[in-house]
C-alpha cells in the first residue's frame, strides 16, 4: 500500500469492443469508425440495449466487433431492417453501419425514405469513393476523373455522371433529426467525427427523428496509395466535393453538451 | 363464433389479428392490397405495428428485422411484389426466422393482368429465392380454409423456425363467403431465446444468414434439410373427395382444385368413378399420396390456372405408371367446371398412353377447341 505507482488509466479498449483483430486493410480509418461508434455506445451505456445491423460491403463483418446484438441485412436494405427491428423494439437503439455502395447505390430507396419517415435509427455512413469489397470499383461518391477498376480512365462525367452528395440530400428531408459529415483524415476531425457520433445517438435517445453521419474514409488498398497518401487524398479530393458540414440540426439538440 | 359475410383477403387479415400478429410490413398491390388496407386499422387500433414501406424490397426486409426480435410478423403481396420480395426470403431462410407471407396470386409474367391465376407455383413451390431451401406452402380453396391456415402458418412458422407461404389466387382474395373468424389472441410479447433484442444479462446474439466458411454454409444447409424431412414427414396436408372407388384422379390445389370439385361432382352424377386430391401443402407436396392412388387408379388428370407447374410434382409421384393429362387456364382465366367435366369424360372414354406428352396434347386440344 501506497508504494506502487499511482497510474491513471486514459486510454483504454471500450467494452463495447469484442477482444478480436478486424479483417480491414492496414491504412483503412474503418477501423476508426467502429472504435469511435463502441465508445459512444459505451459513454453512454448503451451497450445492453443496442441492437446493430450490418451491412454487405467492407463492413460486412462489424457484427464481430462490436460487443452487443447484431443482425446482418441484406446488400442495401439495412435500414430497412432496422426499421423492423425499431417499431417492434422501439425502446431499443438501432444503427446501421453502412458503405456508400451499400447506402448510397442499392440502398438509396431505403435510407431515403427511413429518413422522411423520421425513423428513429442512426446510421453510420463510411463515404470511401469506391466499392472497397468487391475490389475497387465505381460507387456513387466516385470523383469526377477517379480512376477505378470499373472506371479504368477516370469517372467520365459526361457517361457516368455525378458523385451523390448523400448527407446534403437527406438533409432537405423533413424526418431528418441530425445529419452532418465528417473526416477521418486527422485526430482533429477524428475528435470531431466523435462528437457527431455521440449527437446522432443522442438523437435516437431524444426520438428526434433519423440521424447520419457521414465518414470520409480511406480506402488505400484500392485507391492505390499508401495510408499517409490516403489521408491527404481526403484533404485535398474529398473534403472540396464532400464538405465538413451540419446539414440538418434538430433545434432539440441544443441543450445536449457531449 | 357465428358465421360472417367476408372478403378472403380481410378474413386473412383477421385471421392473423388474431392470431397474435405483432407486426405487419406491406406495400399496396392488387389483387392484394384489402389485406393491407384491413391491417392498416386494425394493428393500429391494437397497438401493435402496421407500416406501408416504400417497397415490397423494403417491406420484406423490415420483417426480416422484425422476426429477428421474435415478433410475430407477416407481409403479403402479390406476383410482381413477390418477385420482389425473393431476396429478402432467401436470407430470412439462411438466418431460419419464422415468418408467415401471403401470395395473393395474378396473371402473368411481367405486369400481367390484376385477374386471378396459378402462375407463381414454380416460384414459390420450387423458389422462394437463392440458395438451397424448401419453403411450407399452403394453398387453401375458400375463405374459411384461408382463415384456418392463416392460423397454422403462424404455428408452423415458430415450430420449424421457417417461412410459411399461404398461396391464393386473386378470386380467394376477393371473394366473399359466409366464414367464422377464430377467437382472439393477444400478442405474445415473450422472446424466444435465439431473438435479438439488445444483450441485457445475457451473451450477445448474432443473426445472419452469412457463412463465410462452406464447410459451415454445408453444415447449416444440412440443418435445413434436416428439418424439411421432419417437415415432410410431419406436415402433409391434402383433402380427398370421391377418392374410394376413383378410377380417374383428377389433382388441382386452391381454386382449380375447387372447379375441379364441381366437375367431379358432375361426373359422378353421370356415373364416372372420379375423384379428387385437393393438396393443401404444396409444399410438402403428398407424393406418397398420390403413388398410392397411381397403383388404385387408370389415369389422372391435373388441373391448373397455369401451363402445368405442379403437373411435373404430380408425374414425380406417378413415376409413369399410369397416363397424367392435364388441363389449365392462363392469364387470368378461371376453368368452368363443363371444361373440366369434359376432360374428365375424355379420360374415361378414351384411354391415353403413359408416355403421351400431358402439356402437348393439352395444347393441340386447346388449338381444336379454337378452331
Amino acid at each position: 500500500m501506497g508504494l506502487e505507482p499511482q497510474f491513471e488509466t486514459v486510454y483504454k479498449r471500450p467494452d463495447t469492443f469484442t477482444p478480436t483483430t478486424t479483417h480491414y486493410c492496414p491504412g483503412c480509418t474503418h477501423g476508426i469508425a467502429h472504435r469511435l461508434v463502441a465508445e459512444v455506445l459505451e459513454e453512454m451505456d448503451l451497450q445492453e440495449k443496442t441492437i446493430g445491423v450490418a451491412s454487405v460491403g467492407c463492413s460486412v463483418f462489424a457484427y464481430k466487433y462490436f460487443d452487443c446484438d447484431f443482425v446482418e441485412a441484406a446488400h442495401g436494405r439495412a435500414p430497412a431492417m432496422a426499421t423492423g427491428i425499431k417499431r417492434v423494439l422501439p425502446d431499443r437503439i438501432v444503427f446501421t453501419y453502412q458503405g456508400d455502395g451499400d447506402l448510397a447505390s442499392i440502398g438509396m430507396a431505403e435510407i431515403v425514405h427511413s429518413t422522411a419517415r423520421g425513423e428513429n435509427i442512426t446510421a453510420i455512413f463510411v463515404n470511401n469513393a469506391n466499392y472497397g469489397m468487391t475490389g475497387g470499383q465505381m460507387a456513387p461518391t466516385t470523383l469526377p476523373g477517379q480512376k477505378t477498376t470499373s472506371s479504368p480512365a477516370g469517372r467520365d462525367i459526361e457517361d457516368t455522371g455525378y458523385p451523390i452528395r448523400t448527407a446534403e440530400m437527406l438533409a432537405t428531408l423533413d424526418g431528418a433529426g441530425y445529419i452532418v459529415r465528417r473526416s477521418l483524415h486527422d485526430p482533429k476531425n477524428i475528435r470531431k467525427a466523435k462528437k457527431a457520433i455521440r449527437l446522432a445517438f443522442e438523437t435516437q435517445e431524444r426520438g428526434l427523428g433519423f440521424s447520419m453521419v457521414e465518414l470520409l474514409s480511406t480506402c488505400p488498398t484500392n485507391w492505390g496509395m499508401n495510408p499517409v497518401q490516403s489521408l491527404q487524398w481526403i484533404e485535398e479530393r474529398m473534403i472540396p466535393y464532400f464538405p465538413l458540414e451540419d446539414f440538418k440540426v434538430s433545434p432539440n439538440l441544443s441543450q445536449v453538451r457531449v | 363464433m357465428a358465421k360472417e359475410l367476408l372478403k378472403g383477403n380481410e378474413a386473412i387479415a383477421e385471421a392473423a389479428v388474431r392470431s397474435g400478429l405483432e407486426a405487419y410490413f406491406g406495400y399496396p398491390i392488387t389483387p392484394q392490397t384489402e389485406l393491407l388496407e384491413w391491417l392498416s386499422v386494425r394493428m393500429p387500433e391494437l397497438g401493435r405495428t402496421f407500416m406501408q414501406a416504400e417497397s415490397e424490397l423494403a417491406a420484406i426486409n423490415m420483417v426480416y428485422g422484425a422476426a429477428c426480435t421474435g415478433a410475430r410478423v407477416m407481409t403479403s403481396s402479390s406476383s410482381p411484389g413477390i418477385s420482389l420480395m425473393m431476396e429478402g426470403i432467401s436470407y430470412i431462410a439462411g438466418t431460419e426466422l419464422p415468418v408467415v407471407l401471403v401470395d395473393v396470386m395474378r396473371a402473368g409474367p411481367g405486369l400481367g393482368n390484376i385477374a386471378p391465376a396459378q402462375g407463381d407455383y414454380n416460384q414459390i413451390v420450387h423458389g422462394g429465392g437463392h440458395g438451397d431451401f424448401r419453403p411450407i406452402v399452403l394453398a387453401p380453396a375458400s375463405v374459411q380454409e384461408s382463415i384456418d391456415l392463416t392460423g397454422e402458418a403462424f404455428k408452423l412458422a415458430d415450430k420449424y423456425r421457417a417461412i410459411v407461404v399461404v398461396l391464393i389466387d386473386g378470386s380467394i382474395g376477393q371473394m366473399m363467403e359466409p366464414a367464422e373468424l377464430p377467437p382472439m389472441q393477444q400478442v405474445d410479447r415473450q422472446r424466444p431465446n435465439w431473438a435479438v433484442t439488445g444483450a441485457k444479462d445475457r451473451d450477445r446474439r448474432i443473426l445472419s444468414s452469412i457463412y463465410i466458411d462452406p464447410e459451415n454454409e454445408e453444415q447449416t444447409n444440412f440443418r435445413l434439410l434436416e428439418r424439411w424431412n421432419q417437415i415432410e414427414a410431419n406436415e402433409i396436408r391434402y383433402k380427398e373427395y370421391y377418392l374410394d372407388d376413383a378410377e380417374i384422379v383428377v389433382v388441382g390445389f386452391g381454386t382449380s382444385g375447387r372447379v375441379a370439385l364441381s366437375a367431379v361432382r358432375a361426373a359422378r352424377a353421370e356415373g364416372i368413378p372420379v375423384g379428387l386430391l385437393r393438396p393443401i401443402s404444396v409444399s410438402p407436396f403428398p407424393y406418397a399420396r398420390l403413388k398410392q392412388l397411381s397403383e388404385q387408379a387408370c389415369g389422372m388428370l391435373v388441373v391448373e390456372m397455369n401451363s402445368g407447374q405442379m403437373l411435373h410434382d404430380v408425374q414425380t409421384a406417378v413415376g409413369g405408371k399410369i397416363p397424367v393429362e392435364f388441363y389449365g387456364r392462363m392469364g387470368g382465366v378461371i376453368p368452368l367446371p363443363d371444361e373440366i367435366l369434359e376432360q374428365i369424360s375424355r379420360l374415361c372414354y378414351e384411354p391415353v398412353a403413359p408416355s403421351a406428352n400431358p402439356r402437348e396434347s393439352w395444347m393441340d386440344r386447346m388449338d381444336l377447341a379454337k378452331n
